[in-house]
C-alpha cells in the first residue's frame, strides 16, 4: 500500500487531514458519551478529554469506524501537575495510516489510586507503553494483562516520575545520592 | 636466519629474571578482558577492539565468560538493577582479576549525578576499581592509555611477603 | 578508592527482576534458560527469560530497566537546550538524528521552524543521512557477528570509523555530538569538508555491494534468516511498529516522505520495502535487505545535500549557524507532539510546556527500539533458540532507547 508522497517545496507542516476527520471524531465522541466532545487547548496534534468511563468504547469506536480507521497507537503519556491540584493525565496519541491524520486522547484522574481501562484489546502496543506508565506514575490499568514494572527494579519504592518523588537513601546498601 | 628470541636468548636458551617480572610480564601481555559493555562505551570499545584501533595487538581477546577473563572493562552507565549483577560477574572472575572503569558514567556517574535516581554513582561503589579513564565516551586511544596504565600496575606487582609493617614496627622498636 | 558500599543478601537477584516462571511449576520437559544481561551478543544489557521445551521455545519474557537512566527526570529539570547531551545519550549510535527530532519539536513550539536558513536544514539533513548509514552498519554488522560471521564486523567498523572521523571534523566528538541545537547548530561545516565527503561516498559505495555479496547474499546468512520471524503486516500496525521492520512487513511508510519534515521533500528518494525475495515478506532477511538498501538511498541523499550545500547555500563569510539560536527558550503553554524517523522507526517527543518557565513541565521520549522490542515474544513462539537471536539481532534494539 503506496502512502500518498506530500509535496514538494512545503513551508509549514504538510496537510495533516485532521480538520475533516475533526467533524467526524467530534460526532463519534459526543454520540458515545452522551455529552458534547472537549478540546484539549493548544495541543498539536488536536484531541479531545474523555472523561475515564467511555475511554474504552471511545477508542474502540476510532479503531473501527470506516472514516477514521486510527490503526496505530503511537505513545501512551502520563503527566503528573503536582500535589497541589492533585490530578494526573493520561494520553493517548493515535495515528491513522489510511488517512494521514494524528489525534490525541487526554483522560484526567485523580492522583491517589487513579485507575484506568486498559487498551490491550485494541491496541497491542498498548502493552509495554502502559506498564512504563504504571512504573513511573502508579496509575493502575485495569484488565492489563501483565501489569507489573518495566524499567524500575521490582522492589524500588516509590513512582519517580511524580513531581513529589524524593528517593531513599540507599538501595542494596548503596548510596543513591552523588 | 635468526628469530628476535633466539638472537636475544644466545646463552644457550638461558635467562635470567625475577619470578616477579616474568609472571607480570606474561599476566600483562595476555589481559583477556571480559565482553562487559553497557550502553555508550561499549560500542567505543567494540572500536577499540576491532579495526584501526586494534586491541589484539596487546594480546587482549575479548572472552564473554567471567571464568575465563582477566579484566572486566566496565563500559557504560551502570545501574542500580545491574549492580547486583556487576557484584556476582566480579565474583566469578578467578584471580588476578583488574577492573578498569571506563568512562565517566562509570567513574563517577557522569552526566546522570544530579538527577538520576537509578544510576549508581560510580561503578567502585560496588567493585574494586583498578584504573580509571575519563571521557564521554573516551576515544579509542584514550582506553588504550588506560590499558596500558594498568599495565604499569600490573608490572609494579610482587608475589614477595609485604614488608612496610616490619619496617614500621621495627623502627619504632629500634 | 572509595570503600565499597554494597551490601550482598542471598535473594537480592530475584527480588530485583523476578522471573515470571518459577522452576517449582514447570512440566517435566520444560526448562527455564536465561539469556542475561550480560551476554556475549551486542545489543547491551537485555535480559531475555526463555521458558523452552528442549530447543524450541515456549515462551520468551523481556526483562528490561537495566540501562535505565532517567532521561526524563532530567528533562524536568533542565532547559531545553541543556537537554540535547542526554538526548544524544539515548540512542547513542544514530545521536544526530535523536537531537534533530527533538530540535524540531522545540522549533514548532517556539514557531520558529520556518525560520531556519536553509543552509542549516540542508547540513542537519547531511549529519543525520551520515548518522543513518552508521546506524545501519551497525545493525548490519553485529547481527552478521550475532550469527557468527567475524568479517563483516571488522569490514563495518573499518568504514564506520571514516564516518565517524567526518562527524568528528565537523562537531568535535566522535560519538555523542551535542551538534544540532534549537535554532541552527554548533558550528558550520569546515572548509574542505564537502570534497572529503564526496571522496568518502565514493570509497564507500562499492563497499557496501561488497557487504552485500559476502553477508547479505551468502548462502548460510540466507538459511539462517529467510521465513524467520515473519511479521504480519497487521500485527505490526497494531504493535506500533514502525521504520525498517515496518517497511520489511510490505508498507511503505517513511516518515520523511509522510510527514515531509525538514528539507526532505525536495530531496529525491526511494523508500525501499520488503517484497519476500528469500522466502516470506517481512522475514529477518527482509530487514536486513531493507537496510541495506536504505544505505544506498541514504547515499543518494548525501549527494544532493553537498550539491545543494556547494550550489545554491554556499557557505559565506556572514553565515552564522548560530543565528536564530534564541537566548531564552520560554516557548508559550501548549502541548506538542513532534515524530521524525530514527533509523530504527519513529522517534517521538511529547512536549508539555506551561509557558513560565524555560523547563519543559514533561518531556517524553516515545523510543523506537521500546516500541519495537515488545513485539519479540509474539515473533517467537515455538522458534528454536537458534532463530531467537536471529529475530532479536534483525529487530535492531539500542537499549539506551528501549530503557532511556
Amino acid at each position: 500500500m503506496k502512502v500518498a508522497q506530500s509535496q514538494p517545496l512545503l513551508k509549514n507542516l504538510p496537510a495533516n487531514k485532521m480538520p475533516e476527520l475533526r467533524a467526524i471524531v467530534n460526532d463519534l465522541i459526543t454520540h458515545v458519551t452522551g455529552t458534547p466532545a472537549v478540546e484539549i487547548m493548544n495541543s498539536t496534534p488536536p484531541g479531545f478529554v474523555i472523561p475515564k468511563e467511555h475511554l474504552i468504547s471511545v477508542c474502540h469506536q476510532l479503531h473501527q469506524h470506516s472514516g477514521t480507521y486510527f490503526d496505530m497507537l503511537s505513545n501512551v503519556t502520563g503527566v503528573d501537575h503536582g500535589p497541589e491540584t492533585g490530578t494526573m493525565e493520561v494520553l493517548y496519541h493515535l495515528y491513522s495510516i489510511p488517512f494521514h491524520a494524528s489525534i490525541v486522547l487526554k483522560v484526567i484522574l485523580p492522583r491517589e489510586g487513579g485507575e484506568i481501562e486498559s487498551l490491550v484489546p485494541i491496541w497491542k502496543s498498548a502493552n509495554w507503553l502502559e506498564r512504563e506508565v504504571f512504573d513511573m506514575f502508579g496509575i493502575r490499568f485495569i484488565n492489563h494483562p501483565d501489569l507489573r514494572r518495566i524499567l524500575m527494579p521490582a522492589d524500588w519504592i516509590g513512582f519517580p516520575l511524580r513531581k513529589d518523588y524524593h528517593h531513599e537513601e540507599t538501595y542494596r546498601g548503596i548510596k543513591i545520592d552523588y | 636466519m635468526k628469530g628476535l628470541l633466539d638472537q636475544q636468548f644466545e646463552q644457550g636458551g638461558i635467562i635470567i629474571t625475577k619470578i616477579d617480572d616474568l609472571l607480570n610480564w606474561s599476566r600483562l601481555s595476555s589481559l583477556f578482558p571480559m565482553t562487559f559493555g553497557l550502553a555508550c562505551c561499549a560500542i567505543e570499545f567494540m572500536s577499540t577492539g576491532t579495526t584501526v584501533y586494534d586491541m589484539d595487538r596487546f594480546g587482549m581477546a575479548p572472552r564473554a565468560t567471567p571464568r575465563q577473563a582477566d579484566v572486566m572493562i566496565v563500559s557504560g552507565t551502570v545501574t542500580f538493577k545491574m549492580a547486583d549483577r556487576i557484584k556476582q560477574l566480579y565474583e566469578q572472575m578467578a584471580e588476578p582479576r583488574y577492573v578498569i572503569s571506563m568512562g565517566s558514567c562509570s567513574n563517577c556517574g557522569g552526566p546522570y549525578w544530579q538527577h538520576g535516581y537509578h544510576v549508581v554513582k560510580g561503578v567502585d561503589r560496588i567493585i574494586p576499581v583498578d584504573v580509571y579513564v575519563p571521557g564521554c565516551p573516551p576515544r579509542p586511544e584514550a582506553l588504550i592509555g588506560g590499558i596500558l596504565k594498568l599495565h604499569e600496575k600490573i608490572r609494579n606487582e610482587s608475589r614477595a611477603k609485604p614488608t612496610a609493617i616490619e619496617k614500621l614496627t621495627g623502627q619504632q622498636n629500634a | 578508592m572509595r570503600p565499597t558500599q554494597y551490601t550482598y543478601k542471598r535473594d537480592n537477584l530475584i527480588q530485583s527482576e523476578p522471573n515470571k516462571f518459577r522452576a517449582e511449576e514447570l512440566k517435566s520437559e520444560e526448562m527455564i534458560i536465561n539469556l542475561g544481561p550480560q551476554h556475549p551478543s551486542t545489543h547491551g544489557v537485555l535480559r531475555l527469560e526463555v521458558l523452552s521445551d528442549g530447543e524450541i521455545i515456549r515462551e520468551v519474557v523481556p526483562h528490561l530497566g537495566y540501562l535505565h537512566r532517567c532521561f526524563e527526570k532530567h528533562a524536568e529539570s533542565l532547559p531545553y537546550n541543556q537537554i540535547i547531551p542526554f538526548v544524544d545519550r539515548m540512542d547513542y549510535v544514530a545521536a544526530m538524528n535523536s537531537e534533530h527530532a527533538f530540535a524540531m519539536g522545540v522549533e514548532r513550539m517556539l514557531g520558529i521552524a520556518d525560520q531556519i536558513p536553509k543552509r542549516v536544514e540542508y547540513i542537519r539533513v547531511l549529519v543525520a543521512e551520515m548518522n543513518r548509514i552508521a546506524s545501519h552498519l551497525i545493525a548490519v554488522g553485529t547481527y552478521g557477528l550475532d550469527l557468527g560471521a567475524f568479517t563483516p564486523f571488522f569490514w563495518i567498523m573499518r568504514d564506520r570509523e571514516h564516518i565517524l572521523r567526518l562527524l568528528e571534523w565537523v562537531s568535535g566528538a566522535r560519538m555523542l555530538y551535542n551538534y544540532i541545537w534549537i535554532g541552527g547548530l554548533f558550528y558550520d561545516l569546515p572548509v574542505g569538508f564537502e570534497e572529503r565527503c564526496r571522496e568518502f561516498i565514493k570509497y564507500f559505495a562499492p563497499k557496501v555491494g561488497e557487504l552485500e555479496k559476502l553477508l547479505v547474499n551468502n548462502k548460510i546468512f540466507i538459511d539462517r534468516t529467510a521465513k524467520v520471524g515473519v511479521l504480519p503486516l497487521n500485527l505490526a500496525i497494531n504493535s506500533g511498529i514502525t521504520g525498517p521492520m515496518l517497511r520489511a512487513s510490505g508498507l511503505r511508510f517513511d516518515l520523511r516522505r509522510v510527514d515531509g519534515y525538514s528539507v526532505y521533500p525536495e530531496l529525491e528518494f526511494e523508500v525501499p520495502i520488503g517484497e519476500g525475495k528469500m522466502g516470506a515478506v517481512g522475514d529477518c532477511w527482509d530487514r536486513t535487505w531493507v537496510r541495506v538498501r536504505e544505505i544506498y538511498e541514504s547515499l543518494s541523499i548525501m549527494t544532493q545535500c553537498l550539491d545543494k550545500l556547494e550550489g545554491e547555500h554556499k557557505r559565506t563569510r556572514e553565515f552564522d549557524p548560530q543565528a536564530v539560536v534564541p537566548k531564552k527558550i520560554r516557548p508559550k503553554a501548549q502541548e506538542l507532539y513532534v515524530r521524525a524517523e530514527n533509523p530504527k522507526g519513529e522517534l517521538g517527543f511529547y512536549f508539555r510546556a506551561d509557558g513560565k518557565s524555560d523547563i519543559p513541565f514533561r518531556c517524553k521520549a516515545r523510543a523506537c527500539s521500546f516500541v519495537n522490542l515488545s513485539v519479540l515474544p509474539e515473533l517467537s513462539k515455538g522458534v528454536l533458540i537458534a532463530d531467537l537471536i536471529a529475530i532479536l539481532g534483525s529487530i535492531d534494539i539500542v537499549l539506551g532507547e528501549v530503557d532511556r
